[in-house]
């Protein structure tokens, strides 16, 4: 366990090296987060009954969304990564005593808690002081809080237990980028980073639910502000760690094929 | 103790002639060669023995490295490491083993060298006192007092694999497999390199084998060679055994190389 955690500690400390990057980072989620909540405002104003939220529940959703945005973007896999494997550096990975799997599910959780460690302040501190609908709201209770933090923390597994499996996969096709822009839409659609889920069609909405997807950012974000009943959170969480379990163990799986039938490119 | 008993590796490689055309006819139908990297290899070595392991490129050297160190499963045949066989646990073997591979880099590129080693520690779960020890040894012998606190990508290939070799003993390995040690490095760190080597084997009786091109490096370490060119052993003997007077010796070698047809 130790060994794990040097990675993630080493992993995070290089994260937080990179200010310009965050600098940047926040805002862009900035702006992006205003003029999400400005088309929305458009919609609300036409008929605000027709919306599964209110404004100020999905103004939460958005504003917490960009503040989290490095747990759950698809697309934040590490490059280092694939390119041990393609260009056979994953040798000396090989050569030592760690289980590759959870070597790289360390040091992805900690980039990711890195990145969202040094934006998610500022973007927060701000969107506080945003007037009502438009700001981030207090959470509904304190124990929807609590509840978020912890929902919040398993998405961010989920999610890197679905990277793991794209990393793994890329020991079978020697190139990831076809699988990995297939994975980034599919994530972005069906999380609920585009849309949140509600605003689907209730049929779409109820299959969209079960998916591991909706595991990860969906379950957090809408528990935040109340939006959720007793019953749904309640089913949501056991689907959390369900899918965690379930994707790990297929990750593992495949993990432990490919080591045996690994071929170390580039000599 | 290391035996390897009949082993095969193949690799299977998609094969295609130049141009646009072959490129959209691969699309559909894909060539595979079949590539023979070990053929039926045995050889066994003692604890405490120094092997030169040689051969043109492409001759299974690296290959025969890989199997040793449990990172490739070969295709048949037995392998033995101190009673361990490497692919089957992996885990076990490599924290007893240690391995650098000349062109790939172990340390991580963007923090200094000293954090790479720290995190080397907690992998091999080394104790404190044993890895200060160890530190404090390799340090002086490689030189590296100035290189520790400097980032791995701004170190020059001769400083970063002394650097690279220091990594791979801080675990104290009885068995070290060098995949090109040397490659690249100026005089003075060649024979910086060489030398340690050399004390490491006569103060631990640490086991070793490598793979070069360079046959100084032959001469001055190995006490014995083995000759592999297309997958097969070709020849197991002395460096004596395939000096004749006092000839140059890559000439030598080249000559060799040319007498079994493998160059």
């Amino acid at each position: 366990m130790k060994k794990y955690l040097s990675f993630f500690r080493l992993r995070f400390v290089m994260g937080l090296q990179y200010r310009v990057a965050a600098l940047a980072g926040i805002v862009t989620q900035f702006v992006w987060g205003a003029m999400e909540i400005m088309i929305f405002r458009a919609f609300y104003q036409t008929d605000s009954a027709a919306f599964p939220m209110t404004l100020s529940a999905t103004s939460s959703y958005i504003w917490l969304q960009q503040a989290f945005l490095a747990f759950f973007i698809a697309w934040m896999m590490e490059s280092e990564i694939f390119d041990s494997i393609v260009n056979g550096n994953i040798a000396y990975e090989l050569c030592r005593p760690v289980s590759i799997y959870n070597m790289w599910f360390a040091r992805s959780i900690a980039n990711r808690l890195s990145r969202a460690v040094l934006r998610c302040f500022p973007i927060l501190l701000v969107a506080v002081f945003i007037p009502e609908p438009y700001g981030i709201a207090a959470p509904a209770s304190f124990l929807h809080f609590i509840l978020f933090l912890i929902t919040l923390i398993l998405g961010l597994m989920v999610m890197v237990s679905l990277c793991m499996l794209i990393y793994v996969l890329t020991f079978f096709t020697v190139s990831p980028q076809g699988l990995r822009i297939l994975f980034n839409s599919t994530v972005e659609f069906f999380s609920g980073a585009l849309i949140p889920l509600p605003f689907f069609p209730e049929k779409v909405q109820r299959i969209m639910e079960l998916l591991p997807f909706a595991s990860t950012q969906n379950v957090a974000l809408r528990v935040y502000s109340g939006s959720m009943s007793r019953n749904e959170m309640e089913k949501a969480i056991v689907l959390q760690v369900f899918w965690l379990a379930v994707i790990t163990l297929i990750g593992k799986g495949l993990c432990k094929a490919a080591e045996k039938r690994v071929t170390v490119q580039g000599g | 103790m290391i035996t390897m008993e009949h082993v095969c590796k193949s690799y299977r490689i998609a094969k295609r002639n130049a141009g646009f055309g072959e490129a959209c006819k691969a699309l559909f139908h894909r060539e595979y060669e079949t590539i023979h990297a070990l053929s039926d290899v045995s050889f066994s070595i003692h604890d405490g023995e120094m092997v030169g392991y040689i051969g043109p490129n492409g001759a299974g050297k690296s290959s025969t490295i890989k199997i040793l160190s449990g990172i490739l499963t070969p295709d048949s045949g037995t392998v033995l490491v101190d009673g361990r066989i490497p692919y089957r646990n992996r885990l076990e073997h490599v924290s007893r083993i240690g391995v650098v591979f000349g062109q790939r880099s172990q340390l991580w590129w963007d923090v200094p060298v000293i954090d790479s080693f720290a995190l080397l520690k907690d992998i091999y779960s080394i104790p404190n006192t044993q890895y200060q020890q160890s530190l404090e040894e390799l340090t002086e012998l490689l030189d590296l007092k100035e290189l520790l606190r400097s980032p791995a990508r701004q170190l020059s290939l001769g400083q970063r694999m002394r650097c690279e070799i220091a990594a791979s003993l801080l675990h104290r390995p009885r068995i070290l497999f060098l995949d090109e040690p040397t490659i690249g490095l100026d005089a003075v760190s060649k024979l910086a390199v060489r030398e340690f080597i050399l004390k490491q084997n006569k103060t631990f009786g640490t086991t070793v084998i490598l793979t070069t091109h360079d046959m100084q490096d032959i001469e001055a370490l190995a006490s014995r060679i083995i000759l592999i060119g297309k997958g097969r052993i070709l020849m197991d003997g002395t460096l004596d055994d395939i000096k004749k007077g006092n000839g140059d010796i890559d000439r030598t070698i080249a000559e060799l190389y040319r007498s079994y047809e493998i160059s």
